[in-house]
């Protein structure tokens, strides 16, 4: 039936391919997916219609979905400049948010358009699938934060000298502050994971067998960089009177902590 | 200068587990004076033991722990120790994984004062 349907759009289209058919046809060649084809009936026919606002939402929804985000933006917010109650392009301005993550002008813009429109099924649906989406998205937050505050709870320097990273430089967890009190977890998370890497060269080139920790030194501080397990790399920061041995004691124990908390995320 | 020097890094091999003692050229990785038992590369060494170097400065910097002095590389059948000599040199020894760091490090730092 569906193709029943987009064969009816077609031959209407090629019986008069200057008609307003082609929007129909682009954006059921959009919904299945056949961006190319859609691509080329979208702009031949926006050569006849140059001003037509349908064949620009259309055209805009096509471009979203090849993923050229800044085009489609930048066809919607004409169409609003021209219409600032244009249901199409609140709608897709809405959805193309949501795709960036900006959930609050996301649901602004989705709003918006319910108010132009209360009855468009299609703008309740993407109402509804943004305010879940931006829920979760709270909730990720929440989470992150949450992880950062008790993971590593109840050890000395938790909240400003722990972090656990994963083997390509992403933050698992934990916080890690300079001397000053600058955040630095994630520039950290990323280093260490190429110190970790390094570590493991020289360690298997050297004959030393696997890597099992490597203490830094350094003038403001002592780093202590070890694998809880092989998929996560942990970093313990204390300022220099913290003697080596006892870094090294407090990473252990942190590291117990982390394969812990790493069993509870795979559960 | 050299004969103390040589001197120190003999000393350095002395130590309990310590299989070769080296003086290192930071930015390249190249041998500048080395005293290893048979058998050790040491341009292997010194080359991936600047590397580790250069790897652990640029972590430690983005930490906000500064410029690192000793570095020391444990591994399960080995270790491996870096200290910085000043000037863009590396002094470096490796050994087993019983090799005494806090001794080996004393001896480092003697090692540099000989260098000077």
């Amino acid at each position: 039936m569906m193709i029943d349907e987009l064969t009816s759009l077609v031959d209407e289209y090629l019986r008069s391919p200057r008609s307003l058919a082609f929007v129909d046809l682009a954006e059921r060649l959009r919904t299945e997916g056949r961006l190319e084809a859609a691509v080329r009936v979208a702009l031949t026919g926006l050569e006849h219609y140059p001003t037509l606002s349908a064949a620009y939402d259309v055209y805009a929804r096509i471009l979203l979905d090849i993923g050229d985000l800044d085009r489609a933006e930048t066809i919607w917010r004409e169409l609003l400049e021209r219409d600032r109650r244009h249901v199409g392009a609140l709608t897709g301005l809405g959805g193309l948010y949501a795709r960036k993550g900006d959930y609050d002008s996301a649901l602004d813009h989705l709003e918006r358009a319910l108010s132009v429109d209360p009855a468009d099924p299609a703008v309740v649906q993407a109402l509804m699938r943004v305010r879940r989406a931006a829920e979760d998205a709270e909730g990720d937050a929440t989470s992150a934060q949450a992880s950062e505050q008790t993971l590593f709870r109840g050890l000395d320097g938790a909240g400003r000298g722990m972090l656990l990273a994963d083997r390509h430089g992403q933050m698992l967890g934990g916080r890690l502050e300079t001397p000053a009190g600058d955040e630095v977890s994630e520039p950290a998370a990323a280093h260490v994971a190429s110190v970790a890497r390094e570590a493991t060269r020289t360690a298997d080139m050297l004959g030393l067998g696997p890597w099992l920790w490597l203490t830094i030194e350094a003038a403001a501080a002592n780093l202590h960089l070890s694998a809880p397990d092989d998929q996560s790399l942990l970093l313990v920061v204390r300022d220099r009177s913290m003697p080596a041995g006892r870094l090294a004691r407090l990473a252990e124990r942190a590291a117990e902590t982390a394969r812990g908390w790493l069993g509870e995320q795979i559960l | 200068m050299i004969a103390p020097l040589a001197e120190a890094l003999d000393r350095m091999t002395r130590v309990g587990g310590v299989w070769g003692a080296l003086l290192v050229a930071a930015d390249d990785g190249l041998v500048i004076a080395e005293a290893v038992m048979e058998g050790i590369k040491p341009a292997a060494i010194a080359a991936l033991a600047a590397s580790l170097a250069r790897q652990s400065g640029i972590a430690s910097e983005a930490a906000g722990a500064g410029t690192p002095r000793f570095l020391h590389l444990q591994g399960a059948a080995g270790t491996l120790a870096v200290m910085s000599a000043g000037d863009g040199l590396l002094l470096v020894a490796v050994g087993s994984d019983e090799m005494n760091v806090g001794l080996a490090r004393l001896e480092m730092l003697r090692a540099i004062e000989a260098a000077e």
